[in-house]
Order: C-alpha cells, then sequence, then structure tokens
C-alpha cells in the first residue's frame, strides 16, 4: 500500500503535525510519500525527507501555493490522489479546509479526525464531542483521512533519507486571494504539543487575571489554553481555545483553572493523562473527569501553587 | 444577492448523549434536537447581511426526515426567507451525498452567497461546505470569525491554528461558519406564528436526481473510555505532593 501524507508547514518548517500524521500512515504501509506544498519551501522538503520510513517527498514549490488555498491545492491533491491507497493530513484547520475538498473532487467520503487505524479500510473517530466512538469502515478506493494527531506519537525528526521529487503541475487559485494573516507570537511550548497545559475559565474573570495562567503556565513551562467562555469574554485569543471545535490537546498534565467543565470543553482535554482542576464551585462538572480536585479560590491557590513548584 | 444557508437538525449542545445497549448508535429517543449551532450562526449572518443591504433574500434548506422542517421553521421564524426541505426519510446520509444534492439546489438557485455551519456537532465532520464549494467550482473560506461583502467580493477572516487569516474571494462563494461570527438571536413569539405562513417546498433526491450510495457503513459505536474517579485534595500543599509522588508528572 502507498500511502501519502500530506506535510503541514508554513514555508519554512515542517510543523510537527506532521510528524504525528506519519506515524498514523506507518500503520497501514511501508511505502510512504510526503507531498510538501508552498513557495520556497525546499528546506520543508530536506526536513520530511529526513523523516524515518518516508520513501519519497514530493515537492510542489510554486508562488502560487505560498498560502496554500483550498482553491488550488485540492486540485493538487486530487491529481495526485489515485496512486494512493491512502491520503492523511492532520486534523489541524489547515487539514480539515483542504481534504473534504480534494474529497469531492474526487468522489469520495473523507473521514475527519482519526484516532485510530483497526485495519486498512476501517477506523475509530470521536463523534457527538466525544460522547462516542464510532467505527467506520471506508469502502472509497482512495481513503482520505484526517488525522488526531494527540493520539499518535509523533515519529522521530532524524533517520530517514527520502529523494525528493518535483511536482510540476501548477494549479492557480482564481477566485481565492490571500490578504492578511495575524499569527499569535509565543515562546510557550505549542498548545497541541505541549507537555502540560494550563487552562483558564471564566472564573479567571478578566484579561487581566490571566496574567495568573500565564505565570503558572511559565513556572511549568506550559502552553496556555482557554475554555469557550474565557475566550467569547474576550480575556485571551481564539487560537487558545480547547473543545470540540477549538483545539484538541492530551498533555501529560492539564490544569482546568476556573472552567466549569462543559462537555464542549471536555471533548478538547479529556484524553490527557492527568487532568487538575481548581474550582471554587465543588459541584462543577470538571470535577468528574478530574483525577485531582482542589476546591478553591483560584485567586489564592494559583499564585499559591506557582509559588511552591 | 440572494443568500442560501443550510441547517442541520441535530442533538441540542445541552444534551450528553449516550451509546446505546447495542452498540448501533447513540440514543436519540426523547432527546431534545434544535438547529446545530453553527447552523444557526449562519442563518444570523444571512439576516445581518439582509438588515445591512447586501442580501435581498435568504433561502434555508434542511436535509432529513420530516422532522427537519421543525429546523427550516425556527430559521424562518428567525427572519429567513423561504424554505426548502430535500425529506430523505431515515436514509443513513454522508457528507459527498450532502454535498451532491446541496449542489444541485446551488444550481436551481443560483445564490450569490452560501453559508454553512463549519460542523455538525453530532458527526463533528467538518466536511460539507468544502464539499460543496468543490462541486460547485466556487471559492470556500471556512471557519469564518468575519464576513464583508464589498460589491463582487466577499472579504472573510478566518480562525485558523495559530491566529486569524483573512481572505477575499470572488462571488458567488462558500463560507462556512465559525462560533465567534457572531450571536444568533432570539426568536420571539410573534414570528413563531408568522414563519408558519412561510414558503416551504418539498423536494427529494429522485426530484434532484442524486441517487445517495454509501461508501462508509458505520460498524459499531461505543461509549468512550471512562476516567477512572480521581480524589479531592485538601490544599496547594497537598496538591503538589501528590503531582509529584503520586502521578509523578512534576
Amino acid at each position: 500500500m502507498r500511502i501519502l501524507v500530506i506535510a503541514e508547514n508554513d514555508n519554512s518548517s515542517l510543523r510537527p503535525a506532521t510528524r504525528n500524521t506519519l506515524s498514523a500512515a506507518a500503520r497501514l504501509g511501508d511505502e510512504l510519500d510526503v507531498l510538501v506544498v508552498g513557495s520556497g519551501c525546499a528546506e520543508v522538503a530536506t526536513q520530511a525527507a529526513s523523516l524515518p520510513g518516508v520513501s519519497r517527498v514530493r515537492l510542489a514549490d510554486h508562488a502560487v501555493y505560498e498560502h496554500r488555498l483550498a482553491e488550488n491545492v485540492a486540485r493538487l491533491v486530487a491529481l495526485l490522489a489515485p496512486d494512493y491507497s491512502h491520503v492523511l493530513v492532520p486534523a489541524t484547520t489547515f487539514g480539515k479546509d483542504l481534504l473534504p475538498r480534494a474529497a469531492a473532487l474526487l468522489g469520495v467520503n473523507p473521514l475527519t479526525d482519526v484516532v485510530e487505524i483497526v485495519t486498512a479500510d476501517t477506523f475509530k473517530r470521536p463523534i457527538y464531542a466525544g460522547n462516542a466512538i464510532a467505527t467506520v469502515q471506508c469502502l472509497d478506493p482512495v481513503k482520505l483521512l484526517s488525522v488526531r494527531t494527540t493520539t499518535f506519537d509523533p515519529v522521530p525528526d532524524s533517520g530517514g533519507d527520502a529523494r525528493i521529487e518535483p511536482v510540476t503541475t501548477v494549479f492557480e487559485a482564481v477566485h481565492t486571494r490571500f490578504v492578511s494573516e495575524e499569527l499569535a507570537r509565543s515562546e510557550r511550548p505549542e498548545l497541541t504539543a505541549a507537555r502540560i497545559v494550563v487552562s483558564g475559565g471564566r472564573g479567571v474573570g478578566s484579561a487581566d487575571n490571566f496574567g495568573l495562567i500565564y505565570q503558572l503556565a511559565d513556572r511549568l513551562g506550559a502552553a496556555v489554553g482557554a475554555s469557550r467562555a474565557a475566550v467569547d469574554a474576550g480575556y485571551v485569543d481564539n487560537d487558545l481555545q480547547v473543545g470540540q471545535t477549538g483545539k484538541v490537546v492530551a498533555p501529560e498534565v492539564y490544569f482546568a483553572i476556573g472552567i466549569s467543565g462543559a462537555i464542549q470543553h471536555l471533548a478538547g482535554m479529556k484524553d490527557s493523562r492527568v487532568i487538575v482542576a481548581i474550582n471554587k464551585d465543588a459541584d462543577a462538572p470538571i470535577f468528574q473527569v478530574a483525577d485531582y480536585g482542589l476546591v478553591a479560590d483560584l485567586f489564592s491557590a494559583v499564585p499559591e501553587l506557582a509559588a511552591k513548584l | 444577492m440572494k443568500v442560501l444557508v443550510t441547517v442541520k437538525r441535530a442533538v441540542d449542545y445541552s444534551v450528553k448523549v449516550r451509546v446505546k445497549a447495542d452498540n448501533t448508535q447513540v440514543d436519540l429517543n426523547n432527546v431534545k434536537m434544535s438547529i446545530n449551532p453553527f447552523c444557526e450562526i449562519a442563518v444570523e449572518e444571512a439576516l445581518r447581511l439582509r438588515e445591512a443591504g447586501v442580501a435581498s433574500e435568504i433561502v434555508v434548506v434542511s436535509i432529513g426526515p420530516k422532522q427537519a422542517q421543525d429546523q427550516i421553521r425556527t430559521a424562518l421564524a428567525m427572519g429567513a426567507d423561504r424554505g426548502i426541505w430535500i425529506d430523505t426519510g431515515d436514509t443513513e446520509l454522508n457528507a459527498l451525498g450532502i454535498a451532491r444534492l446541496l449542489s444541485r439546489v446551488v444550481e436551481t438557485e443560483q445564490p450569490g452567497l452560501i453559508l454553512l455551519g463549519k460542523q455538525a456537532i453530532d458527526s463533528d465532520n467538518n466536511q460539507t461546505g468544502q464539499m460543496l464549494a468543490a462541486l460547485c467550482d466556487l471559492p470556500q473560506a471556512t471557519f469564518a470569525s468575519k464576513v464583508v461583502v464589498t460589491g463582487a467580493q466577499v472579504v472573510v477572516t478566518r480562525e485558523i491554528d495559530g491566529g486569524l487569516q483573512t481572505l477575499e474571494l470572488d462571488l458567488p462563494a462558500v463560507i462556512t461558519t465559525d462560533l465567534r461570527l457572531n450571536e444568533p438571536r432570539y426568536v420571539k413569539l410573534p414570528e413563531i406564528m408568522k414563519a408558519k405562513k412561510k414558503p416551504l417546498a418539498t423536494t427529494s433526491p429522485e426530484q434532484l436526481g442524486i441517487s445517495l450510495e454509501n461508501t462508509l457503513s458505520l460498524l459499531r459505536v461505543d461509549p468512550p473510555t471512562e476516567r477512572s474517579p480521581g480524589i479531592r485534595v485538601e490544599n496547594v500543599e497537598q496538591l503538589i505532593e501528590h503531582l509529584k509522588h503520586q502521578a509523578k508528572v512534576l
């Protein structure tokens, strides 16, 4: 079986989610190709070629692919896909934007957020905010999967020596134009790949108070997350949202601080290894999933925790 | 400009579903059903575009059993002008089939803008908008948090990993909504009464010339692995003690 993994990249570096996706792909077969799409992204292809298990990197390097717009990249994927039994992307906003469009061009049904590969045509994926796990068989000739990266350990970032081959077909985006991008710059670890995540909710009370969350996170070398309520209230930016429709995280330790624990939030963090909840409401549903629950006022408990660590 | 909005009948967001004992599906008997929250945001955005003088007519389409008409009526009560119900009875649908049905509606209605929710909170697929855009050969902007129509284009700000991206699309275009695009209005009783008189057309896959063969089969549904019950700690010292020596994570 030949499998194509579409690399997540920003033209200069390969995003870590690609390595988790490759690890899922390796369970399906041993002939693994990686597609790198971008502009001026030769360095990304070199990084991809050094991942263990990769036989070939297919490099589509052209100005029209600079922002990896779904309109034209889906065409490229649909062109290459028939050579493969499976095409995998990480279930990130990039992968989720692209894959269904390519699937429709191919006339197949994609599968979103695959968490387990049962056989070459049978997969498990969460539905209903993770309150149920569906086992789905896909009979399409080429299976298009987006992979939940937290459930597949990343392959190492070196050890491979794949050949790099250019893909020369160029598709232009006719009706879509990139205008701008505002990306949050942070020295903290990436939320979806961090070993420890400290998240704040509505209980934190204000954007200023969120400083307590950052302080604790920095003591622990942790990433910062938030509940939808905290994002909607404007305490933090939307890209920190953990939940059913935000980011899904599964760190070693997840601190839920001032978070009540709505179903939608739990969907994004309940696969964390250890969950710590700090909330003054002893009846908050978050305590039902917490390994360690502390009923306390976060405004005294969080600074104390940061100080004593 | 005509705006087409899709609405899906889905389990209400406040319901915690349970898996049936025979592991065939989740149990939706006597469970509250609503418009999928992301679809509701799409309806609201269409209404705001009409209030801003951009949209002239709002057409709502839903696919499903006869109860799906309830969600169309809710959208009409919110302010949409007319509805289209594609009657698929009890047929199990997949995203490709749904996108194909919708593409026929797009062909007939020729909307200037198509708004869909980014995902339904039951299947959590996040596929239909992208697939519809491909089938109709239209540009797409998924996960929209801001939509501004400027003449023959629409400028859309999207929520992406790491921040925000802004794209300009030529109309007609497909947009899928994210949570922060708007806050849907509450429907008042007089509007519910008025909505009963608004036109609601019925069609079917046969009439639209689409056969719904399914390449996906749901083999089984399981409850997620339960977490073992945790413990309450009395204070911060105890918490640190447990994290260090019991869980050994710090």
